[in-house]
């Protein structure tokens, strides 16, 4: 399978400590790989690196085969889309939060009108557009929040747990409805989160960070059934999913 | 004081100096003010705070720095400014772009952090990601806006010492209102006084207006 994203002998600092280390990952065109770990394991760091949001120390990042650093900040960042634990949501309408991406990239106005209602309308909140993001529910923001990344239509989509804040319910109808979108679009997507059950309903592939580093990388089966150290194992073992993995 | 023509006329220079200081001063406040909340640079805080104790700077010690510069025997002195309309422009934007700035920078710190990243993260250049802090910002940067034309349209100390009080020349509304006291005139003084606070009311109320619409 073909990696849209390679990384290798990477070294994220943060204040002057190591907070992520990796020495080779790839990442698969068209499919969820889901970062698992505990909390402060390096997860977010590895998105925001992937966002080019932090500068690595030390390390090469290959982007569809060609070294990331080659294109500038704003020109590659074009090509990904971020979504963070908190919706974020511009203080105007629901319309508008999901079209300012596509202005920042000048997409002409009467594409804007016809990409806007159509992914609102894909993530279930098409009757919310002419309202204020501030008069949004928790759920409906984070929609909206997907909304706006997915219509750019981005070759790499970030997701810094997204759902982490939603209650049970919400979260798993935002999940019933993400996992097919991605399947349907082939969105190459790292997808962060320390909720197994999560990973493994909406990922083909989970890699585990812990303590900074990557433990092991493979489809959520085999990392279940063959964890590759004890640290894995016990994490795993404290977190049992139940959800349905992507086929 | 032929009152119609002559009041008129202050007027239109008092409107005419506030509006030219107040937008000079957010040329001036508003980038420098998101630099200062936005940038990392040695010096930074130190800025910080000479734009802060900048907000509190007596009218009168500006008119005396300005009118030193300016004075014929000064440094600025070719120029031959003092005495006219342009020195009372100056003395003002030094006294409100600190305002502008520290208020711009505080809005702007204010917003959540994350904000600049989310909008990196949609592929925002430096300029688009400044714009739309900007706009969501814009309740308390109108609020800068009217605290700069505030402190201009009141400002009388630095008037005085740089402007002269000259008839038909560099006389504002509010040195006019010190001259009639002088002399005695108070119901002139009382009369200029309602005129400028209607004027600062009226603008503040568009002002006002304009900010609320937006945070509907």
């Amino acid at each position: 399978m073909k990696a849209l994203v390679e990384i290798h002998d990477l070294l994220v600092l943060r204040g002057n400590h190591p907070a992520l280390q990796l020495k080779h990952l790839e990442i698969p065109e068209g499919e969820v790989l889901a970062v698992v770990g505990p909390n402060g394991a390096g997860k977010s760091t590895l998105l925001l690196t992937l966002a080019r949001l932090l500068k690595p120390k030390q390390g090469e990042i290959l982007f569809d085969g060609q070294p990331a650093s080659t294109e500038s900040d704003t020109t590659y960042r074009r090509r990904i889309a971020l979504v963070m634990q908190d919706p974020l949501l511009f203080d105007t309408t629901v319309f508008e939060n999901v079209a300012a991406g596509l202005k920042f990239r000048s997409v002409p106005r009467e594409k804007v009108k016809y990409k806007v209602p159509l992914w609102l309308e894909r993530l279930g909140v098409g009757h919310l557009s002419k309202r204020r993001a501030g008069h949004l529910s928790g759920g409906e923001a984070q929609r909206v929040s997907l909304a706006r990344a997915l219509a750019l239509e981005p070759e790499l989509l970030l997701l810094d747990e997204p759902f982490s804040a939603l209650d049970p319910p919400t979260r798993a109808g935002i999940l019933d409805d993400l996992g097919p979108l991605l399947i349907k679009t082939s969105t190459t997507t790292v997808f962060v989160t320390h909720d197994l059950q999560e990973a493994a309903q909406l990922s083909g592939h989970m890699a585990i960070i812990i303590g900074n580093r990557l433990r092991q990388v493979g489809n959520p089966d085999d990392v279940f059934k063959f964890p590759a150290d004890e640290e894995v194992a016990q994490f795993l073992n404290h977190r049992t999913p139940t959800g349905n993995r992507r086929k | 004081m032929v009152f119609d023509a002559e009041v008129f006329q202050i007027t239109v220079l008092s409107l005419q100096i506030s509006a030219l200081a107040t937008g000079l001063s957010l040329f001036i406040g508003l980038p420098l003010g998101t630099l200062l909340a936005l940038g990392k640079f040695p010096g930074r805080s130190f800025l910080l705070s000479m734009v802060n104790t900048g907000m509190g700077l007596p009218p009168v010690v500006v008119g005396l720095f300005v009118a030193m510069m300016l004075w014929r025997s000064g440094p600025l002195g070719d120029l031959k400014l003092i005495y006219t309309p342009t020195a009372i422009i100056i003395a003002q934007v030094i006294i409100s772009f600190p305002v502008v700035t520290g208020l711009t920078a505080a809005a702007l710190q204010a917003l959540d952090p994350r904000l600049r990243l989310q909008l990196y993260g949609l592929g925002a250049s430096l300029v688009q990601m400044i714009w739309m802090l900007w706009k969501e910002a814009r309740l308390p940067l109108l609020a800068a806006l009217m605290a700069g034309f505030g402190s201009v349209i009141s400002e009388v100390g630095a008037s005085m010492m740089v402007g002269g009080n000259i008839r038909y020349q560099t006389r504002v509304l509010t040195t006019a209102i010190v001259l009639e006291t002088g002399k005695g005139n108070f119901d002139i003084a009382i009369a200029l006084g309602i005129l400028l606070l209607t004027i600062t009311f009226l603008i503040n109320w568009a002002l006002t207006w304009i900010q609320q619409r937006s945070a509907r």
